[in-house]
């Protein structure tokens, strides 16, 4: 897998959010992205997985050589991309279990593969589900509905697990866990971690990477990625807050 | 988004699937509708003298009132000289005695709308009745049923084989008086279904009918009686289709339920009249009166639909809670895409005590279409202890679509306690990209939604007419978003 941003520029209703954002990111790699609110972290998040809204004024996005950018949201689902969603979406009377089938399903069907059967895939989920530590009941209620803030953020990373993504996109996954919980998803994170998969985990606090050790800290400010380094960098920004970084001193 | 709208209008675009024609020999009526025209339809009919009458009294007391115009719809005037009210499919006998006796080209048809007369009926375990244009056509499993005691029949058989109970009850619940509708139907009715549960018997089978229109320039005018005496048990499934056409075609039924003290009756619809096209062109108008009367203690009514259909709905089931502890129930889901309208809600009337009734209303609006709830809880100061839950929630697809709720309340007992919710959401952008960003095409994720939105009253279905609404459902909202 092979992901290139160049001289990515979009903007919101009228309002340039990203001025010139590059990244490259490869198969195995765990990338951080860290930045104050407002530097464009979710923008990112949200246009890499297609929303719609967002407008890309300059730029390119290339995914394994395709145009990204070209690809519908569930395009670039098949083609193994994942965003899990800072706030999970509640989906009233669609139970959770049948709406990950449909979605594995869907994926499968446009890699010609055969659709899983029942059995096969409640096996599965119940493997994933043990390593997420989710409830079982959790997987008969409806999607996100009545769940806490952690419940969905952890029915995202499961999701994530069962859908099995090339690169997995993860905005402020860590936001509104506590300890308990952060561990939890940092488990999940770990354990799928593989040579054949990469990450992008954009979070606010340092937290998060006290346990997924990320290959590449980047620091996103003002619509740019405004400094790049290793794990010494986060807790540099830990030690001396965005300031440093986005005033230059 | 602006993208996303643009998105969601796209996908306004249905195929209708029931819109063939059957090229059949029928014997239909010149248009138009006067006390000769009934008395032709009572003398084909081979009617007792005191239906004739009662026809001709609904239909002089129908020519001194005027068309409901409280209902938020909008047509074109209904001219009812130019429509037909009576057509038969010609026989080569009088009326067949068996289901080999009926025209294989009726059958075939049946079969195409996948209603199953023959084995598969069996299979399934549910009697149909099945209603062609104005008569009825076969009744299956009436030898099973007769074993029960269950007497399912068209209603003209009724008429001549159990014209007592006939006399008794016909009007009873919804009298030739009690609107518009019912009065023309009343005067003009040509068949439908007759069933009767004895005392204390739970029916062994589902019940079904279909109906169909046919011939152009028809109105269909059924009637529709059930009687559940005392701890009886029934459930009843009624469909109905008809073919494309650019005129607009009359639907105007009535059905009157009749629950003794312990009996039960649930009654689910699922309607799926030609709608008319993209421009509004055709389409049934469907003006039906619906009314249970729970007579007696304990007695239970449930009305399910699922209003896909139709470019005019005009229905409220309602429910007379007279018994004391008698329960009330109204799920529904309609859907209109297009240029559909439709004014649908339910009524409950608490008159004894300890009654309770519970309304689920869900409405999803596509395209241009208007769709209203309209409802009536109304407690009697006889009515201790009354209690009643209701909640509408509307969905809408796109930001052309309107979505209405008039709920009355008329509470004159103190111990009441009655509850009304209503929301109105527009489909989520944010849901439709979290499904589809999880690999869910646009399509399919908007069904989900809609199916998940409706799942209170899907689950109200018998199971195998769940599958049905939910398929449904999906080809009414087909290119709703896409």
């Amino acid at each position: 897998m092979k992901l290139n941003i160049k001289d990515l520029h979009v903007s919101v209703a009228g309002t340039e959010i990203l001025k010139g954002l590059s990244l490259a990111v490869s198969s195995g790699e765990v990338h951080a992205i860290m930045g104050p609110n407002g530097s464009g972290k979710s923008t990112l998040a949200h246009v890499l997985a297609g929303r719609e809204g967002y407008e890309v004024t300059r730029g390119s996005i290339s995914y394994n050589g395709a145009d990204l950018l070209d690809m519908a949201p569930e395009e670039r689902a098949w083609a193994g991309i994942f965003l899990g969603f800072q706030y999970p979406i509640e989906i009233p009377g669609v139970n959770n279990t049948y709406f990950l089938k449909a979605a594995l399903n869907a994926k499968r069907k446009h890699l010609g593969q055969p659709e899983i059967d029942a059995i096969a895939f409640l096996k599965l989920v119940r493997e994933k589900s043990e390593l997420m530590e989710i409830d079982q009941k959790f997987l008969k209620r409806s999607v996100n509905e009545g769940f806490s803030g952690g419940e969905k953020k952890r029915n995202e990373v499961f999701q994530m697990s069962v859908l099995e993504p090339v690169l997995a996109i993860l905005d402020e996954t860590d936001s509104g866990l506590d300890i308990d919980a952060l561990k939890i998803v940092a488990n999940g994170v770990n354990t799928l971690r593989s040579d054949d998969r990469a990450f992008v985990l954009i979070t606010h606090y340092q937290r998060l990477l006290d346990y997924i050790q990320p290959d590449f800290v980047h620091v996103l400010a003002e619509g740019k990625i405004v400094r790049t380094g290793d794990k010494s960098l986060a807790l540099e920004l830990e030690d001396q807050g965005y300031d440093w970084v986005t005033t230059g001193t | 988004m602006a993208t996303e709208n643009t998105d969601i209008e796209q996908l306004v675009d249905r195929k209708y699937r029931h819109g063939f024609i059957t090229d059949i020999e029928s014997e239909t009526l010149p248009p138009g509708i006067n006390e000769d025209v009934i008395r032709f339809i009572s003398d084909k009919k081979n009617e007792p003298e005191f239906l004739l009458n009662w026809r001709l009294k609904s239909f002089r007391y129908w020519q001194t009132i005027k068309e409901p115009d409280w209902a938020k719809l909008h047509h074109s005037p209904i001219d009812y000289q130019d429509i037909s009210y009576f057509s038969a499919p010609k026989q080569a006998t009088d009326a067949p005695k068996s289901m080999d006796e009926v025209d294989p080209k009726l059958l075939e048809t049946y079969d195409k709308l996948g209603i199953p007369l023959h084995e598969r009926a069996r299979l399934a375990g549910v009697a149909v009745d099945a209603v062609f244009d104005s008569v009825s056509i076969a009744t299956t499993f009436k030898g099973k049923l007769a074993e029960a005691g269950v007497i399912f029949c068209p209603f003209s058989e009724a008429v001549q084989d159990h014209p007592e109970l006939i006399e008794q009850y016909l009007g009873t619940v919804v009298p030739y008086r009690d609107n518009f509708f019912a009065a023309l139907n009343s005067a003009v009715f040509t068949d439908g279904s007759f069933v009767y549960i004895p005392k204390g018997v739970r029916c062994p089978m589902e019940l079904s009918t279909y109906f169909r229109i046919n011939e152009a320039k028809t109105g269909q005018f059924e009637r529709t009686l059930i009687i559940a005496e005392e701890g009886s048990h029934v459930s009843y499934l009624e469909g109905c289709t008809a073919p494309m056409r650019d005129e607009n075609q009359l639907h105007a039924a009535v059905v009157e339920l009749v629950t003794m003290k312990d009996a039960e009756i649930k009654y689910s619809t699922v309607q799926n009249w030609y709608p008319g096209d993209e421009q509004g062109r055709g389409g049934i108008y469907n003006f039906v009166t619906k009314r249970c009367d729970c007579r007696g203690a304990n007695s239970k009514v449930s009305w399910t639909q699922v209003e896909a259909g139709s470019a005019i709905t005009w229905k409220y089931p309602s429910c007379i809670l007279r018994g004391d502890n008698s329960v009330g129930e109204f799920y529904s889901v309609a859907v209109t895409n297009n240029l559909q309208q439709a004014d649908t809600g339910t009524k409950m009337i608490h008159i004894g005590a300890n009654t309770r009734s519970t309304i689920i209303s869900k409405g999803i609006s596509a395209g241009r279409a208007q769709q209203s709830y309209r409802g009536l809880v109304k407690i009697f100061p006889t009515a201790e202890n009354a209690r009643n839950y209701t909640q509408c929630d509307s969905l809408l697809l796109g930001d052309q679509c309107g979505a209405h709720t008039f709920p009355y309340m008329e509470v004159k007992n103190p111990t009441a306690i009655v509850e009304h919710e209503a929301t109105t959401s527009k489909i989520g952008e944010d849901q439709l990209f979290y499904c589809r960003q999880r690999g869910l095409s646009e399509e399919d994720a908007v069904n989900m939604i809609v199916n998940g939105f409706c799942k209170d009253v899907f689950r109200e279905l018998p199971m195998e007419f769940a599958v049905e609404a939910q398929a449904l459902l999906n080809v009414s909202l087909e290119g709703a978003v896409g």
